[in-house]
């Protein structure tokens, strides 16, 4: 578990992990969280060897496979000073919470991981942590609900900061989600592998999300935004789903440059 | 019984356009799961209490020998009989002994999962003894010739016309429905009789007391508590588990199970029983047997990463906050425990390579994890048990990945090994699929990916990564600073 001592000093340089999904799925994801961050005086850097956590392959069982994809993430991030920022809740998890089983027959590296895993924070865990939910002055005239991916709120427990986040920006209408804390389905190759089942949860999560009559939905993990989106746009349904850092950036970029 | 855990696929795709089920399932979520959320946000130590749980737990399976045996020392010294049966088959014909020998004609059965395990109650009738389950939902679910659908509600499935077609011969499609009461004295009116000349009972046990001997049943109906004090031979059946060490872990226990599986503070009756009628009381068997059974759990216990899954109170709490247990259903799980908790016991003790299914079955949510009493992280086994189904390493005859699925890691793995293959790998899959896209979304995508556009549309891979978008940037700015 990263530190939890009291705010002291804020990082004026962080190291973005993109997680291999958002570097080339949804890149505008990694670049909002970029303006985001430096919107907060952080200067940001993007190790250009980067690919992925190992997670896809972990959870598919194929931990040969994930291991020395993951020995790659630690090697290239030990090299790195300060926090590591990461837009996703379970890519966190992978790193911090079961890489420990994967490296498990391996005291060394599983030293090293626990010490990159130490300073790796999720997008919203690492702004609340260092600047609080209220830093980001951006104003957005939107209609959200917010939807809790389950790895951000039960892996790695932060339940509080995006709602927060998403309450401190100026002219947004937060809805609450019924059920808002239930699975989306997604659940990586599980959404593939058994797609009746994961279609069957996402069809509640976009009954509730359509109920709330907002206009977009906000998530903090990109598996989850292209679960619920591609539902809604199967259902032809206009609702938007974005992730939290996107609409932050763009309650920025509507506020302008001066803070 | 028989595992079905093959099945899991075809049954879990009946259940996803069972209307009726569909709506049942809906209370599992409205009735329990929110019962429990209030129950825990009205306990003011919530938490310390599941650590409690967890710790206690933790302590009597690390040493589970030892409280065997003093538990073996105290049920005997109460004047109780205590017997280990290895498997289900040695706990079934050590039983169906105890009734040949004591002539016995009818037996009533109180709610017990381990007695499932070995389908007694099929047994005693095969072997002509009349046997009759009184809990109302297993008797509901006796009647329809099913299996229980849920650890603590076995007809949770059942609508309530379901039921009345059940209890009466009379009810007609069209008929005015009966109420849950007046259903409860359908069942009461004919559960009477058999108590009355039952000269055996079968229950289980929520915990048995290492120290005093003493088992607790927990139960919202008296028939549990009758049919420990009326016939005149007592069984009580247990998997090897279920132990506390002391009165005061009961306590705790108590408090955390009860909470979770209904969100009651405490059930309507929870019986303790400490052995037979003693000479001096009036009530009680002339005979007390307590049958523990191991039946593959010892395999749980030697597998340090597997053996978290022994501290299960089936309190039924990881059903009701499953998202897919809550569409798939019980039944789909093929054998006596469903929904998460089963995934991770089912395969260990009825064998991995039949219930491959189960382990992936899963999002990987966590909502197990956060709802169990005494923190089973369950994700955490599914994952292990995914790991021997897709590399065998264990054994390698568990083994059931496809050599397709195989493939499609090794590539994977490959093109994440460098960021120049990880961007050409992008780019090609991007040309690959680029025609079967419009506005940047995919109707119908090629394998491995077709399952996701039965349903969903898919996203078209970027054109360029973060890390173009971001050297391009980084360029600009350069460009504006100078």
């Amino acid at each position: 578990m990263p530190d939890t001592s009291p705010l002291t000093a804020r990082p004026l340089r962080v190291t973005l992990f993109a997680s291999c999904m958002v570097d080339q799925l949804a890149p505008g994801v990694g670049f909002s969280a970029v303006e985001v961050l430096e919107h907060l005086g952080v200067q940001v850097d993007f190790p250009g060897d980067q690919t992925c956590c190992g997670q896809p392959a972990f959870n598919s069982g194929f931990r040969s496979q994930a291991l020395p994809v993951a020995t790659r993430f630690i090697e290239l991030f030990e090299n790195v000073d300060g926090p590591i920022v990461v837009p996703s809740g379970s890519c966190a998890a992978m790193v911090r919470n079961y890489y420990g089983d994967l490296f498990d027959r391996d005291p060394g590296l599983l030293e090293r991981a626990r010490r990159v895993g130490e300073r790796l924070y999720e997008f919203t865990e690492f702004i609340d942590k260092f600047f609080g939910t209220d830093a980001i002055r951006g104003s957005l005239d939107d209609s959200v609900t917010y939807h809790k991916s389950c790895h951000l709120l039960r892996e790695i427990g932060i339940d509080g900061p995006p709602l927060e986040l998403l309450s401190n920006v100026e002219g947004l209408t937060l809805t609450p989600l019924n059920r808002a804390d239930v699975c989306c389905g997604f659940g990586g190759a599980f959404s593939v592998k058994m797609p009746d089942i994961s279609s069957a949860i996402l069809n509640e999560k976009l009954d509730n999300i359509v109920q709330t009559g907002a206009k977009s939905v906000v998530a903090a993990d990109t598996g989850c935004v292209f679960q619920m989106q591609g539902g809604l746009r199967r259902r032809g349904s206009s609702v938007r789903v974005v992730h939290i850092a996107e609409i932050l950036a763009d309650s920025i970029r509507s506020t302008g440059p001066d803070r | 019984m028989k595992p079905q855990t093959t099945h899991f696929r075809f049954k879990a795709s009946q259940t996803l356009v069972n209307d009726q089920i569909q709506q049942s399932l809906e209370h599992v979520y409205t009735g329990f799961h929110e019962g429990r959320l209030t129950a825990a946000a009205n306990t003011d130590n919530w938490e310390e209490l599941r650590t409690k749980g967890k710790a206690i737990k933790d302590h009597t399976i690390a040493h589970l020998d030892h409280y065997l045996d003093l538990l073996a020392d105290s049920v005997e010294k109460n004047g109780g009989h205590v017997f280990f049966a290895d498997d289900a088959e040695e706990a079934r014909q050590h039983i169906l002994g105890l009734a040949k020998a004591n002539d016995v004609k009818t037996v009533i059965k109180s709610k017990s999962m381990v007695s499932e395990e070995m389908a007694l109650a099929d047994a005693l009738i095969d072997a002509g003894i009349e046997a009759v389950e009184t809990d109302l939902g297993e008797y509901i679910i006796q009647l329809a010739g099913e299996t229980p659908y849920h650890l603590i509600a076995p007809a949770v499935h059942k609508s309530r016309k379901d039921v009345a077609a059940l209890l009466s011969d009379d009810f007609k499609d069209g008929d005015p429905v009966p109420d849950a009461v007046q259903l409860t004295r359908m069942a009461r009116s004919k559960l009477r009789a058999v108590f009355e000349r039952a000269d055996m009972s079968v229950t289980g046990v929520n915990f048995a007391v290492a120290e005093s001997g003493s088992i607790a049943l927990v139960t919202n109906e008296g028939n549990g508590r009758m049919s420990t004090s009326v016939p005149r031979i007592h069984v009580a059946v247990m998997g090897m588990e279920k132990i506390v060490p002391s009165i005061q872990d009961l306590s705790t226990m108590l408090r955390i199970l009860i909470r979770s599986a209904t969100g009651q503070r405490i059930s309507t009756y929870v019986t303790m029983v400490n052995g037979p009628r003693k000479p001096d009381e009036e009530d009680g068997p002339e005979e007390f047997h307590l049958v523990i059974m191991n039946n593959g759990r010892d395999r749980l216990l030697a597998e340090t990463r597997m053996r978290e899954s022994l501290n299960c109170i089936r309190c039924g709490a990881c059903l009701n906050a499953c998202p897919v247990y809550r569409k798939v259903g019980g039944h789909a799980y093929g054998w006596v425990y469903p929904g998460p908790i089963g995934s991770i016991v089912s395969p260990v003790l009825t064998g991995l390579k039949d219930a491959s299914n189960l382990p992936n079955a899963s999002s990987l949510c966590g909502a197990c994890h956060s709802a169990c009493p005494v923190k089973i992280n369950i994700p955490r086994m599914l994952l292990e048990l995914r790991w021997r189904t897709a590399e065998g390493k264990v054994d390698a005859r568990e083994r059931t990945s496809s050599i397709k699925e195989r493939a499609v890691w090794k590539a994977w793995r490959f093109g994440m090994m460098g960021r120049r293959r990880f961007d050409l790998g992008a780019r090609v899959a991007r040309i690959m699929i680029r025609p079967l896209s419009r506005g940047g979304w995919i109707k119908k995508a090629p394998p491995p990916i077709s399952g996701w556009t039965v349903t969903r549309d898919f996203p078209l891979i970027s054109p360029k990564s973060l890390k173009s978008l971001l050297s391009v940037r980084t360029k600009h700015t350069k460009r504006d600073l100078d």
